[in-house]
C-alpha cells in the first residue's frame, strides 16, 4: 500500500486535486455555484505547469460537455464540473456523451435546480439526469470524493463500459466544507489510472479504435433512424450491466492501493434493526450520528448508505438492508406528480418481485439547502417506528421540516 | 437483402459500417448525362461541379458519368462551357 | 502563400465525401464540401458537422459518405466540439502520446448550416472564436431552416417567402436584412475569413487553402443554393449561385488580419464588378428565378420592395467596397 499524505481539503478541492493527479489532457468547464472552486483550483495547476492538461475555459455549460465530448472523442481523457442550472444546460448533450461511449468524467456539486432561483445544495439536478445513460456515484465525505475522483477513470474507461461517470458531492456540505484526505502519491495515482483504454470497432473503413484518427476514420454520431436506433440503446444497457461488475472491480483494486473499499450501498448496524432509513450523500454522515444515539437508548436503529445510484446496484442494497421490516427512504428530491420521489420509486421497484420486503415510507428532506438537522433525522426514525408498531404505513410521504406540512 | 443485424452484431458507440457507395442513388433521377467526348475540353468543370461526385476523371483527363449515383439534376449539362453534355432520358 | 491547387490536380484528388449520399439532386452542399475535402487532401483532417442537410444526408446509418474521422454531436455545438477536438491534438502533442500528437497541424473542419451558425450555434461559435482555436468554421448558407422544412433564420434574405415567413397578403415573406456574420465574425479579430461560391472553383480551392494554411479560428461563409427551398430547377443550382455574387447580393471576397488590422479584399469576380460597375446585374435577375421570390413578381411586380432591396444591397455592397478601398 502506498504511503499517504494527509491534507485538508474540501470537497472541491479534492476533486481538483486528485484530477491533477490524474492529469487529464482536456478539462472544459465553466463556472457555477458552488463547483466553481474546483474550475479555479484547477487553473492555478495549469498556470503553475503542474499538469500539462488542455484548459478550455468555454462560455457555457453546454460548450463544456460539448468541447468535452469532441475531446473525448478524439482520444482525450476529458474533464469537467457544473452543478444545477449548469447541468441542466449540458442536458441534450449528456445523453449523446453516453451514446458516443465517451468516457468523460464530471464532478457535480449538486444543488437545487431554479426556480426559484437557489444555490445550495439538493438532489434535483443530478437526479434529472439519472436517465442520461451516465453513471452516478454519491459522496458522503471529500475523502470519498477523492477516491471517486480517482476510481471514476478506471470505471469510465473499463473496455466492457466505455460510459461517462458523475461524481456527485452536496453542494457547500461536501463541496465548501475542510476535511481531511487522505491523499496518495502522484505517482501511485498515475499508476492507478493508467493510459485511456480504447475499444475496437469495425468501422466502414475497417476495423478501429473507437476515436477519431485520421489514418483510421469513424463516423461518430451518424443520423440514426428506426432500423437500428433501438438496438444501439440496448448497446448503453448492456454497458450499464457490465458496469456494476466492473466498478466492483476497480474498487476492489483501489482498496488495495488505497486502503479505503467501498461498497455501492453500505450498511450500518443493520443486523438486528427494526427500523432504518436509506438514503445519499453528506446527510448520511448526520443519520449515522443519530443512529449511535437511538441505540444508546435502546432503539433498534440502522442505516444504509447507498454510493451507487446508476447503474441500480438492486441486490447489494437488498443485502444491504437485510430484513428489516420498516424502511424510510430519505432524499432531497421531488419528482413532481409522480407517486414517489426517484429513490423510493427505484427501491420499490427493486423489491415489487420480492415476498419478502420490508414496509416503506419515504421521506423528502433538505431542499434548496435547508438544513437536515439531527432532530428532522430523529422524527424520521420516530415515524417509522410508529409504522411499525402500527404495522402499516400511514403516510407514504412526508415532507421533513416543511413549515405547515 | 442480407438480415439485419442483431445489437450484438453492431459496432459499440453506433459507428457507421458500411460506405454509402454501397447505396446506389442512380435511380433518382430520369435523366443522366450523355457526354460528346468530340467537344469535350477536358476542363474538368463538371467534375468539380458535380453533387454526386460521379463524374470521374480518365487518365486523359475526358469525364465518365458513373450512372449508379448520378439523380439527374442536369447541372453538368448546364454548366460545361462547350454544351458539350446533353441528358438524356436514362 | 498558399501552395495553389489547380481544378486539374483537385480532379484527381479522391473525393473525401464519397457518393451514395442522400443529398437532393441538384444540393449545393455536397458540391462545396467535395471542393473544401479536396483542398484537405493531404492534411490530416477531422470533420465535425452540426446537425443539418449535411449531416443528415450523409450519414444515414449504417452507412456514411465520410472518408475522414468525422463527428457529429448536436445542433447548436459544433464549435464548441471543434474546439475539444483542437484541444485533445494540443494536449495529445504536449504529452507526445496518441494518433493525433505526430502531426504540427490537425486541420478541425466544422460544418453547420445558417440555423447553426446565425441562430442557435452563434454562441458556441462567438466562444470558440474569441478562445483563438485552430479551425476552419464552414458555414453552409441555404438561407432557411431547410432539413426541418424551408423555416426562416437570421440568415434568411429579406422579402425570401419560408414556411415561418411566408409571403401572405399583408407580409411579403420575411421583413428584416440577413444578420450581417461576416462583419460579426470578423470583429472577433480572427486571421481570416472569405465568402466562397461554388461557381467559382477555383477561388474556393485558393481560400480553403488559404484558411488551412492559417493558425488559428478561420471562418468560410459559402452561399448553398437550395433547390427545394429557393424553389428552381435541380440544374439550375450554380447559375443561381453565380447571381448571387454577379448581383453583389453575395459579394466574394476575403477578410485577413495583417499586423493587427483587419484587411479587406474584394475575389476574382467581384473585384471586376468595382471596377466595372456597368457589369453589375440588377438584385432582380437573382430573385426572379427563384419561387421563394415569386411574390415579389407576380401577379405584379412589388416595385417599392424590389426598390428597397436594390437600394439594401447597393449599400452593402458600397459599404464593402469602402472597407476594401
Amino acid at each position: 500500500m502506498a504511503k499517504q499524505e494527509l491534507l485538508g481539503l474540501n470537497g472541491n478541492e479534492a476533486s481538483a486535486y486528485a484530477t491533477k493527479q490524474v492529469n487529464p489532457d482536456v478539462v472544459a468547464a465553466y463556472p457555477i455555484t458552488p463547483q466553481t472552486i474546483i474550475v479555479e483550483r484547477f487553473s492555478e495547476y495549469v498556470a503553475d505547469g503542474l499538469v500539462d492538461t488542455e484548459f478550455v475555459a468555454v462560455e457555457s455549460e453546454h460548450s463544456a460537455m460539448s468541447c468535452s465530448v469532441g475531446a473525448s472523442a478524439a482520444g482525450a481523457r476529458a474533464f469537467t464540473a457544473t452543478a444545477a442550472n449548469g447541468l441542466a444546460l449540458m442536458w441534450e448533450i449528456l445523453y449523446i456523451a453516453s451514446s458516443l461511449r465517451l468516457p468523460i468524467v464530471m464532478a457535480v456539486a449538486n444543488r437545487a435546480l431554479s426556480g426559484p432561483i437557489n444555490i445550495h445544495n439538493d438532489h434535483s439536478d443530478a437526479m434529472g439526469a439519472r436517465d442520461s445513460g451516465w453513471i452516478q456515484i454519491f459522496c458522503e465525505n471529500a475523502q470519498e470524493v477523492y477516491d471517486a475522483s480517482i476510481t471514476a477513470w478506471r470505471i469510465a474507461e473499463h473496455p466492457r463500459v466505455q460510459l461517462p461517470v458523475m461524481v456527485c458531492m452536496d453542494g457547500f456540505t461536501i463541496s465548501h466544507t475542510m476535511e481531511n484526505v487522505m491523499t496518495l502519491p502522484d505517482d501511485a495515482v498515475k499508476k492507478f489510472v493508467g493510459e485511456r483504454e480504447f475499444i475496437r470497432v469495425e468501422g466502414h473503413m475497417g476495423e478501429a479504435e473507437l476515436r477519431l484518427d485520421p489514418e483510421a476514420p469513424l463516423t461518430m454520431g451518424p443520423l440514426d433512424l428506426q432500423d437500428f436506433y433501438f438496438e444501439h440503446k440496448i448497446h448503453q444497457v448492456d454497458a450499464m450491466d457490465d458496469a456494476l461488475e466492473a466498478i466492483k472491480d476497480v474498487d476492489e483494486e483501489w482498496a488495495k492501493v488505497s486502503g479505503r473499499g467501498y461498497g455501492y450501498a453500505e450498511p450500518y448496524l443493520m443486523g438486528d434493526a427494526e427500523v432504518a432509513v436509506i438514503g445519499m450523500g453528506s446527510a448520511m454522515g448526520t443519520v449515522r450520528h443519530v443512529v449511535d444515539e437511538l441505540r444508546q437508548e435502546g432503539v433498534n436503529a440502522g442505516m444504509v448508505k447507498l454510493r451507487l445510484f446508476r447503474p441500480f446496484p438492486a441486490a447489494e442494497l437488498k443485502k444491504a438492508v437485510g430484513r428489516v421490516p420498516m424502511l424510510g427512504v430519505m432524499e432531497k428530491c421531488i419528482s413532481f406528480g409522480a407517486p414517489a420521489s426517484p429513490l423510493m420509486e427505484e427501491i420499490m421497484t427493486a423489491y415489487y418481485h420480492d415476498k419478502e420486503k420490508p414496509m416503506m415510507a419515504n421521506y423528502v428532506v433538505g431542499l434548496g439547502g435547508r438544513d437536515v438537522s439531527p432532530a428532522m433525522i430523529r422524527e424520521i426514525y420516530g415515524s417509522l417506528l410508529k409504522n411499525r408498531k402500527a404495522g402499516k404505513v400511514s403516510k407514504p410521504m412526508s415532507y421533513i421540516g416543511v413549515r405547515g406540512d | 437483402m442480407s438480415k439485419a443485424r442483431t445489437w450484438k452484431e453492431l459496432p459499440k458507440g453506433a459507428v457507421s459500417y458500411r460506405s454509402s457507395r454501397d447505396y446506389k442513388t442512380g435511380d433518382w433521377g430520369v435523366d443522366a448525362p450523355r457526354i460528346d467526348q468530340a467537344k469535350c475540353v477536358k476542363c474538368n468543370l463538371c467534375h468539380m461541379l458535380c453533387p454526386e461526385g460521379c463524374i470521374a476523371v480518365r487518365e486523359d483527363g475526358s469525364p465518365e458519368p458513373d450512372l449508379d449515383y448520378c439523380k439527374g439534376c442536369g447541372i453538368c449539362a448546364k454548366e460545361c462551357p462547350v454544351k458539350a453534355i446533353e441528358m438524356v432520358r436514362k | 502563400m498558399s501552395e495553389r491547387l489547380t481544378m486539374k490536380e483537385a480532379a484527381r484528388i479522391p473525393d473525401a465525401l464519397a457518393p451514395g449520399h442522400r443529398m437532393c439532386a441538384g444540393c449545393a452542399h455536397p458540391i462545396v464540401a467535395r471542393m473544401i475535402m479536396k483542398a484537405a487532401a493531404g492534411r490530416p483532417t477531422v470533420v465535425t458537422n452540426a446537425t443539418g442537410c449535411l449531416e443528415v444526408a450523409t450519414t444515414i446509418f449504417p452507412f456514411t459518405s465520410w472518408d475522414v474521422p468525422w463527428l457529429h454531436v448536436a445542433f447548436e455545438n459544433v464549435a464548441a466540439n471543434a474546439s475539444g477536438i483542437e484541444a485533445a491534438w494540443k494536449a495529445q502533442r504536449r504529452k507526445g502520446k496518441g494518433p493525433l500528437a505526430k502531426y504540427e497541424r490537425l486541420n478541425v473542419i466544422a460544418y453547420a448550416g445558417d440555423g447553426g451558425t446565425y441562430d442557435i450555434g452563434f454562441q458556441a461559435l462567438s466562444g470558440a472564436l474569441e478562445r483563438g482555436h485552430d479551425f476552419t468554421y464552414v458555414l453552409m448558407d441555404n438561407e432557411a431552416y431547410m432539413n426541418t422544412g424551408i423555416q426562416r433564420s437570421g440568415g434568411t434574405p429579406i422579402g425570401a417567402s419560408t414556411t415561418t415567413s411566408p409571403a401572405g397578403k399583408v407580409i411579403p415573406g420575411k421583413t428584416e436584412w440577413k444578420k450581417p456574420i461576416m462583419e460579426i465574425v470578423v470583429a472577433h479579430e480572427i486571421p481570416y475569413a472569405a465568402t466562397i461560391n461554388p461557381a467559382w472553383p477555383q477561388d474556393v480551392l485558393d481560400k480553403c487553402r488559404k484558411a488551412f494554411d492559417t493558425v488559428g479560428p478561420k471562418f468560410l461563409h459559402a452561399v448553398i443554393p437550395c433547390t427545394r427551398g429557393w424553389r428552381y430547377e435541380t440544374s439550375d443550382t450554380v447559375s443561381i449561385a453565380r447571381l448571387a455574387t454577379q448581383t453583389c447580393i453575395f459579394p466574394l471576397y476575403e477578410v485577413e488580419r495583417v499586423k493587427g488590422r483587419p484587411v479587406w479584399r474584394l475575389s476574382g469576380p467581384s473585384a471586376s464588378i468595382a471596377k466595372r460597375p456597368e457589369s453589375k446585374k440588377p438584385v432582380s435577375e437573382y430573385l426572379e428565378p427563384q419561387g421563394r421570390f415569386r411574390h415579389l413578381f407576380r401577379p405584379k411586380r412589388n416595385e417599392e420592395l424590389l426598390k428597397f432591396i436594390q437600394e439594401g444591397v447597393d449599400l452593402r455592397w458600397q459599404m464593402l467596397q469602402e472597407r476594401c478601398a
